[in-house]
């Protein structure tokens, strides 16, 4: 427990590492609690914790995710970051460098969301206690929109967009675990929404409600969308992008890219009238460049409906627990 | 257009109903035998396209599904043994045996190993010899080849920490029970296309001759599915009952010659009870003699028990194509992916799992 005492080799590992790597003027007091100047309005608040397996991946890693993945659930009330606060439990025996790495990438990813860490907290948990390192984000964003975001302002009839092509991370995170012997050069979609949202809103388009697809997928978000907001929704299949090789590793293991979680998408809800202004700015975004108009909003409550191809329809429901690769 | 978008080319796709709504002239019965088949049916919705009396019934080919709960309890109860670790594939892993699934063993401190092919369990007793991996062998003809390639490397490797829970099951027995028995409706069949790339086509010729029933080799892919129905039906309506090829582009008549001679090398025909189904001369497979060593059931002594099942789940009348899943009471109340009653409900291949998942509007 070298790390876990709260002496002095704990203050050099977090002044070494965390305040070198974060610290953008806020970190360095040491004091108890981060003070902050705002000017009026709504802030919006939220909180989450990482826990991936890898802790690296092509396209990001936990580090990455966790800026990003507060940021994004910000973004999705309309909200532009802040601040965040960022606490870890690490277990004994993490490599310094993998440390090193993570926070890093964390910075870089707070940089480039320009957002900053204004407080954290370590733990040091014994041997064979953690999952080698749980990251917590906690954010704090001022809102932007002038209208509420929110599910029960969608309209039967309103367009259904995505920012992009969906199911990436969710089947890269499962190749770079290494354990089904598939290989892809596929890498994950972790990053910031914000800006396009931002775009969005100042483009004047009356966003009525967004969500991040990150824990199962598109297909999951669009239900939650559905029954909090009291409408339905018909998909257009062909019209869902998705990578050819997110498409082909799904294909292999038997798994379905629309219940495959992304990092770096959100589903945005808008007017019919204005849904290809809305494209035309998404498009206008590099995060939301692979913009699409995917379905619209029906009377059909709770129910999300997929339009094939051939013009049959199913139903695309809610299902829990985890996708498990199949046999054959 | 190439590869999979070809094989589903809504042009192509409407193309093919349109022949199977020409070409149907009564009410006919087909049974796609592969759980994966059913699937992509469930998912594009290709029943949908079918003309009234065209009715598709899901077969027995889940391997998962068919695998009884004593067999899984078996797996559970080797896995919690000192030095054990029990290797499987992953949709094995919730499926109920009699007392819970191998999540819960897991739980309760059995070791129980996700892997994608047999021989990664090959590799984890070659990289770490202190502990015995059992690889929990479920699979038809189309697995069969892998879990005999794992056998022979673990021999070749001299691996006496290797072993095998043997649960291969074998098509052809299956499609003869399922016409002898009793209220069969069934006029047609489609075959499973990947075990017949394996194992090719003579072995369905007797079947067909002797219950006068079209077998037809069909593949995944919607057009492929079309294809094989399209060519069930010109034969039930011009009255024949011939073995044919509708998946030419994976099946040789004779099967693949180095996979089936290396199945045969390291397996011999068994009896096997089939979960649902009961038991099945031939039905499955087992070690032969000089390979008898890596059998888990010979290695390590386990009390054999009588066959149970959940009282209320229909498994054995879904797999026999007698009944549809939501004619079972249980059907998305009692039973659903995370607290299934039997099988057919978790395996990526169930039928009761397709039905819950790709739910038809209206239904």
């Amino acid at each position: 427990m070298a790390h876990g005492g709260g002496g002095t080799v704990m203050r050099r590992l977090i002044e070494r590492m965390f305040f070198a790597a974060l610290d953008r003027g806020d970190l360095g007091a040491a004091a108890d609690a981060a003070v902050l100047a705002l000017t009026g309005g709504e802030l919006a608040l939220t909180t989450d914790s990482f826990v991936v397996r890898p802790r690296f991946f092509p396209g990001g890693d936990i580090g990455a995710l966790a800026v990003h993945g507060t940021v994004n659930d910000l973004a999705m009330v309309g909200a532009e970051p802040i601040a965040l606060t960022a606490a870890f439990v690490l277990e004994e025996g993490l490599p310094t460098e993998e440390l090193w790495a993570i926070v890093s990438s964390m910075a870089a990813a707070a940089d480039e969301a320009g957002v900053r860490v204004v407080a954290g907290d370590t733990k040091v948990v014994e041997r064979g206690h953690g999952d080698g390192v749980f990251i917590t984000t906690t954010g704090l964003g001022r809102v932007v929109a002038p209208w509420p975001i929110r599910a029960d302002r969608i309209r039967p009839g309103d367009a259904l967009l995505v920012s992009g092509d969906v199911g990436r991370h969710g089947m890269a995170v499962m190749v770079a675990r290494g354990d089904l012997a598939v290989e892809s050069d596929l890498a994950s979609d972790c990053a910031s929404v914000h800006r396009a949202v931002l775009a969005l809103i100042e483009g004047g388009v009356e966003v009525r409600a967004m969500r991040d697809p990150t824990r199962g997928g598109l297909a999951s978000a669009l239900n939650e969308l559905a029954s909090s907001g009291g409408v339905g929704f018909e998909l257009r299949e062909r019209d869902v992008p998705v990578d050819p090789r997110t498409a082909a590793v799904a294909e292999l293991l038997g798994l379905d890219p629309l219940y495959s979680a992304c990092e770096g998408r959100f589903v945005a809800v808008v007017p019919r009238e204005q849904a290809e202004a809305a494209l035309d700015i998404l498009r206008s975004v590099p995060v939301s460049a692979g913009a699409a108009a995917i379905g619209e909003a029906t009377e059909d409550a709770g129910r999300v409906v997929v339009r094939s191809d051939f013009g049959t329809r199913r139903m695309l429901p809610m299902l829990s627990g985890e996708q498990l690769p199949r046999i054959c | 257009m190439t590869g999979l978008a070809a094989l589903r080319d809504p042009a192509l796709v409407l193309a093919l109903a349109e022949e199977i709504r020409r070409t149907a002239t009564r009410p006919w019965t087909i049974m796609e035998v592969c759980g994966g088949q059913t699937h992509a049916i469930a998912r594009y919705g290709l029943e949908e396209l079918l003309p009234d009396g065209l009715e598709l019934v899901h077969g027995p080919g889940c391997p998962v599904c068919v695998t009884p709960a004593e067999t899984v309890d078996r797996a559970a109860r080797l896995a919690a043994l000192p030095n054990v670790v029990l290797a499987t594939f992953g949709d094995m892993v919730r499926v109920p045996g009699s007392e819970g699934d191998l999540f819960l063993a897991r739980a309760r401190g059995a070791r129980v190993r996700v892997v994608a092919s047999p021989l990664d369990a090959v590799r984890m007793a070659a990289e770490d010899r202190s502990e015995t991996v059992v690889f929990f062998g479920v699979g038809f003809e189309t697995t069969a080849p892998a879990v005999a390639l794992a056998v022979r490397q673990a021999a070749e490797l001299g691996l006496s920490n290797f072993a095998v829970l043997v649960a291969l099951v074998r098509v052809p027995p299956a499609l003869e029970a399922i016409l002898s028995g009793p209220g069969n409706r069934v006029r047609a069949f489609l075959a499973a296309g990947h075990v017949c790339t394996v194992m090719g086509l003579e072995e369905y010729e007797p079947i067909a001759m002797r219950h006068r029933v079209p077998i037809v080799a069909t593949g995944f892919e919607p057009v492929d599915i079309l294809s094989g129905v399209l060519a069930a039906v010109r034969q039930l309506e011009a009255g024949q009952a011939r073995v044919e090829n509708a998946y030419a582009r994976a099946v040789g008549p004779r099967g693949n010659a180095a996979a089936r001679s290396l199945v045969l090398e390291v397996f011999e025909p068994c009896d096997r009870h089939w979960r649902g189904i009961g038991p099945l001369p031939g039905g499955g497979f087992r070690l032969r003699e000089p390979y008898r060593a890596f059998d888990a059931e010979e290695r390590f002594e386990l009390p054999s028990e009588a066959p149970r099942e959940a009282g209320e789940c229909i498994a054995g009348l879904v797999l026999r194509g007698i009944k549809k899943p939501y004619e079972c009471p249980a059907f998305g109340v009692r039973c659903t992916p995370d607290r299934p009653l039997g099988a057919p409900m978790v395996s990526s291949e169930g039928a009761c799992s397709a039905y819950y998942r790709y739910r038809r509007v209206g239904a």
